[in-house]
């Protein structure tokens, strides 16, 4: 029988991969290209003592945020956390772990991690508490860092559409950390704002290709919020 | 008289160069972006993964998935295009970038920049900023020239680095300088206006040399 790598809902896409102490990619940059349906269903799943990578950690009532709510998490890797003041009550309480990657080191561990290297080195955080621990090596007359690539059993990303063989593209910056998430997990597990049929994409202009794809689920309704809205008047021509 | 958040934002903006693929940090670097001089072309970098960011949308055509770095709805240009974190930062890192401003809580005169935590405060985390400051070809900091009254531009950073010898130059509300970030040691370029040298120097726990020009003035 041909592989189905649809699923009907967001539940069924994440049956029996999920478990306690389990680490998990979540893609997203803020409230941006976040699945927000597959965190809604981690929460309902009742795992605990969860490790996540991501950028963010959500709002209080938004993305990650929800799932500190319900206190499932245990430990961020993340490069910035500001919007989220139960993240800041767990932690000065001791009851959540964090650990600060730098953006770019962070996605390019996430790369790494999901093109099989297990480390490489970077000037990023030379001479900082980054590299504090760390292997520090000198090449052509410059001080490097080297960090590791990273990995995870589980990644749930959000893409624009799909099609039924797990091709993705992505809309605009909702882009962000998801393709390399998708790279770097045991399981990805994608939701998408459509499902296209089998050749409606143009193979050149796929973002990333199904071999990186698992399991995808159809959103009913998408629901995006912004962090900070910003506009200008409109001056009169 | 010190210069305004305006002022300094138009002082920085006049290290732009046609051509220039530039990132701008939050707060007053941003408003950086409205004094680019007119007849160069410069493209705006957000590390979340736009190349070519637009100006603030119209009320009404907000987009949710147009963000800079800064979370704020912005808009698409003829030349902007979309890649991926790894590849925006590849941009950072790749030394693509060749201009970046952005704050700071405090510069030394050896080019070392803090300003991503406060020991003893809640830390955000530093995003990006460590990239940036390690990989750009060259770092502008626009910051106040002092915090509560306490000088900024120190013999040697005491909060946590962001990064070791990083920072090129430095626009304060007072003043201008020049950090030799491989040699160390900074030079006063440009004063503002009613500002003496005494008056800087009380202000200011860094050593700097003046520049001939500025003497000569």
């Amino acid at each position: 029988m041909a592989v189905n790598k649809v699923y009907p809902d967001a539940v069924a896409a994440l049956a029996g991969v999920i478990r306690d102490g389990m680490t998990i990619m979540a893609g997203g940059f803020g409230l941006c290209g976040i699945p927000t349906v597959l965190i809604e269903a981690i929460r309902a799943s009742g795992a605990r003592d969860l490790t996540f990578v991501s950028n963010n950690a959500g709002v209080d009532d938004g993305g990650l945020g929800v799932l500190l709510q319900s206190r499932q998490v245990r430990k961020m890797i993340s490069s910035y956390v500001g919007e989220n003041k139960i993240f800041a009550e767990q932690y000065l309480a001791g009851e959540l772990e964090i650990e600060f990657n730098p953006q770019g080191t962070l996605a390019e561990r996430i790369r790494a991690g999901g093109a099989g290297i297990p480390a490489f080195f970077t000037k990023t955080g030379v001479g900082t508490v980054i590299a504090e621990g760390k292997e520090v090596r000198e090449f052509d007359g410059e001080k490097y860092v080297m960090e590791r690539g990273l990995r995870a059993e589980l990644a749930i990303i959000h893409a624009w559409k799909a099609d039924p063989e797990g091709n993705l593209v992505y809309r605009k910056t909702a882009r962000n950390f998801n393709p390399m998430m998708a790279t770097a997990a045991a399981v990805t597990v994608v939701e998408v704002e459509e499902l296209v049929p089998l050749g409606s994409f143009d193979p050149d202009h796929i973002v990333t290709p199904g071999i990186f794809v698992n399991r995808i689920v159809k959103l009913d309704s998408v629901v995006k919020r912004i962090e900070q809205r910003t506009v200008r008047k409109r001056v009169a021509a | 008289m010190a210069w305004t958040r305006e002022q300094m934002a138009a002082r920085a903006a006049q290290e732009l160069k046609d051509g220039f693929y530039v990132n701008l940090g939050i707060g007053i670097p941003t408003l950086v972006a409205n004094y680019i001089p007119e007849g160069i072309s410069v493209q705006l970098h957000s590390e979340n993964g736009m190349l070519g960011t637009g100006p603030f949308p119209f009320e009404g055509e907000e987009d949710a998935d147009v963000i800079n770095a800064g979370k704020q709805t912005v808009t698409e240009l003829p030349s902007t295009s979309y890649v991926d974190s790894a590849s925006s930062f590849a941009m950072v890192r790749g030394g693509h970038i060749n201009l970046s401003i952005l704050g700071a809580l405090q510069v030394a005169e050896n080019g070392d920049l803090a300003n991503w935590m406060i020991p003893g405060k809640m830390v955000k985390g530093m995003g990006g900023a460590m990239d940036l400051v390690a990989g750009v070809k060259r770092v502008v900091v626009l910051m106040e020239h002092t915090a509560g009254g306490k000088p900024k531009l120190l013999h040697r950073c005491t909060l946590p680095l962001t990064g070791a010898g990083v920072v090129d130059m430095v626009v304060t509300d007072l003043a201008v300088f020049d950090v030799d970030r491989r040699g160390g040691g900074m030079t006063l370029l440009e004063l503002a206006p009613w500002v003496t040298l005494a008056a800087l120097r009380a202000v200011t726990e860094a050593d700097f040399a003046v520049a001939p020009a500025l003497k000569a003035a």
